[in-house]
């Protein structure tokens, strides 16, 4: 098995056909319904990166076997787990705020699987010593849960999870349950930890911060569904849809190429610098929309609307100016700039883009 | 309590718990709560006052209010221990599991708290009587009759004990997180594994205050007993019963015996204070 490890990163999934998730998950409940493949190769991190209610943390369920599939299919190393029973998926997973068991100290938490899976408790109890040394928790394997910190209990969730050995490792919104400081630190651990790991780990969360540090791949669920799956960077590049969109702060259209232009599908024509035919998306950042109080004279940019302050916000250390008009627009200005103009909601401004500064790809 | 010095000023000692200072309660309230408090305290306070405190160590050292304290203590228990066996479990198939009619069953399972003890007596009686519904194969097959019997004292006290171990035990289930054995079987535990060691220590609070209030029901448990199981001394003649019997002919030794009850039942208080005093802040 010491080769999975020493192919390169790419290759794997072409390499081991079989080896790692192969998964189609269909999950009805109601009016809702669930219908996600993913597969991914041992060594893959992918996030399952959704606003609340779009199926992800039912997805997660489904893979450990806490929720029954509808239909689809469910395979970890060629080996069908549709039917088995989640104490017998080799699957761990690290819970949205851990579930460590209140009664149990950080090491017998930890050792809970080992002893389920036929250890014998001292086995199990070195088991889970070694595994909290790797954390860096040697010092606290006495302590009960609730005096851990909030780091410090995701990372005994995280051991307890890992000492089962599992094939899959599902990790169910890893940061949410940590204030702002312990976030950064922790992400970063996650981040080695993930890393380190040879199976597959699929995460499961909402903020694209998280999925973009942690994951090689990410699968965007909307309404039950993946919208779009690719790289952090491909996915932060060329949006999809306006959820994604809106994740990685880009203005997002959709519309039909001929040549440079780009005629909206309700709404005026843009001038992008790649040369396109047919349906595509055209993407800019807000900081690459120029505003003016009256019509520029003179401006070398080529796309200029006249638009409708809606609302400001403060973002960062800027001002994002909401604007509606010909086409809903998202703009970002200096505080100086926004007092200069006079922005307040109703306000009527002129948007200029520069074409350099568009990104237009198919769709 | 306070020092001179803070005499006037306003200490934590003379605010209320909720911080503002106290004031008089009106009389409308007032009137009625001393009323009720007097009410429920003067028959305790009678009891003490009327006892026959100097032939007092004489009436319990008697080998009559020994062994009805003895058979007493043994059937509450043993009812208790019975009520745990199968109680928890019940509890537990209450809580969390889903099956058709399971609202019928949780109301026929409560229903001994508020069945007349006299009424479940009889109900036993048909039920696992001599010629009862099951009594009788229990007699034919294995020459078992539980009537009469000090088992049919525990019997009694079961029946009508369990229902307050249940609701107890089920109550606490339902407040627990049922993902903790989510996250059990995801650890490899399978459901019965998951609920011995993560659901079963969690709700262990719960339990043994559910345990005690079955052990105090049983322990004053009259109607159903003297009933089902009559009341032959030594034999199924429990505290409560010899209390009765005793107020006929020797009220002596009736307060006597009353006082061994109001003694436990403190005790039994005592025991769950800090619980509760826990539970209500």
């Amino acid at each position: 098995m010491t080769d999975i490890d020493e192919t390169p990163a790419g290759l794997r999934a072409l390499d081991l056909p079989g080896q790692g998730l192969d998964a189609r998950l269909v999950v009805d409940r109601g009016t809702f319904r669930l219908d996600v493949a993913l597969t991914a190769a041992p060594g893959d991190v992918v996030a399952l990166l959704g606003p609340n209610g779009a199926g992800k943390t039912t997805a997660l369920r489904a893979l450990a076997g806490l929720d029954p599939l509808t239909g689809g299919h469910l395979r970890l190393d060629g080996a069908a787990l549709d039917r088995t029973p989640p104490e017998a998926r080799p699957v761990g997973v690290v819970f949205q705020d851990y579930l460590l068991f209140p009664h149990l100290s950080a090491l017998d938490n930890v050792a809970f699987g080992p002893r389920c899976r036929g250890a014998t408790k001292a086995e199990a109890r070195a088991q889970a010593a070694e595994w909290l040394t790797r954390m860096g928790l040697a010092g606290h394997s006495g302590a009960k849960p609730r005096r851990l910190s909030g780091g410090q209990a995701q990372r005994v969730a995280l051991a307890r999870a890992l000492a089962t050995r599992p094939r899959l490792l599902l990790l169910d919104e890893p940061l949410a349950a940590l204030d702002a400081r312990t976030r950064l630190e922790v992400r970063a651990q996650l981040r080695r930890h993930l890393a380190e790991f040879e199976a597959v780990a699929v995460l499961v969360t909402h903020d694209p911060l998280d999925a973009m540090v942690l994951a090689d791949r990410l699968v965007v669920v909307e309404h039950g569904r993946v919208v779009q799956e690719g790289t952090p960077s491909d996915i932060a590049r060329r949006p999809r849809t306006d959820y994604i969109a809106q994740l990685v702060g880009l203005n997002l259209y959709r519309g039909r190429a001929d040549g440079h232009t780009v005629r909206l599908e309700d709404g005026p024509a843009l001038t992008t610098t790649e040369d396109l035919s047919g349906p595509v998306f055209v993407a800019f950042p807000p900081g690459a929309v120029t505003l003016h109080r009256d019509r520029p004279t003179g401006s070398s940019a080529r796309n200029l609307w006249r638009c409708e302050v809606a609302g400001l916000e403060t973002h960062g250390n800027q001002i994002r100016a909401d604007l509606t008009g010909a086409l809903p627009l998202a703009a970002d200005l200096t505080t100086v700039a926004a007092a200069e103009l006079d922005l307040h909601p109703g306000a009527v401004v002129w948007a200029a883009v520069k074409a350099a500064q568009t990104h237009a790809y198919p769709a | 309590m306070t020092e001179p010095a803070q005499a006037h000023t306003v200490t934590p000692e003379n605010r209320s718990r909720h911080g503002r200072p106290r004031r008089g309660a009106p009389l409308p309230l007032m009137l009625p709560a001393l009323v009720g408090l007097a009410f429920l305290l003067l028959p305790l306070l009678a009891l003490l006052i009327r006892a026959p405190w100097r032939s007092l160590p004489e009436q319990l050292t008697s080998a009559e209010v020994w062994q009805a304290l003895q058979l007493s203590l043994v059937s509450a228990t043993a009812a208790t221990a019975v009520s745990l066996v199968l109680g928890v479990p019940l509890a537990w198939l209450l809580a969390r599991t889903d099956f058709p009619g399971r609202g019928l069953v949780r109301a026929l399972v409560t229903l001994p708290l508020v069945l007349p003890p006299v009424v479940g007596g009889v109900a036993l009686l048909l039920a696992l009587g001599r010629n009862g519904v099951v009594g009788q194969w229990l007699d034919a097959w294995f020459g078992i009759t539980l009537p009469f019997t000090t088992a049919g004292v525990v019997v009694a006290e079961t029946f009508v004990a369990m229902p307050f171990l249940v609701i107890s035990v089920e109550g606490t289930l339902r407040a627990a997180d049922p993902r903790y054995e989510e996250a059990a079987t995801t650890l490899g535990a399978s459901r019965f594994t998951a609920f011995r060691r993560v659901t079963l220590p969690l709700i262990a609070p719960g339990i043994a205050a559910g345990a005690v209030l079955a052990w105090a029901r049983a322990l004053g448990e009259f109607g159903a007993t003297i009933t089902f199981a009559g009341n032959f001394p030594g034999r199924t003649q429990t505290m409560p019963l010899a209390v009765y019997l005793a107020l006929q002919n020797d009220p002596a030794a009736a307060i006597a015996l009353s006082l061994v009850l109001l003694a436990v039942s403190i005790a039994v208080l005592a025991g769950l204070r800090d619980r509760w005093t826990t539970a209500s802040t």
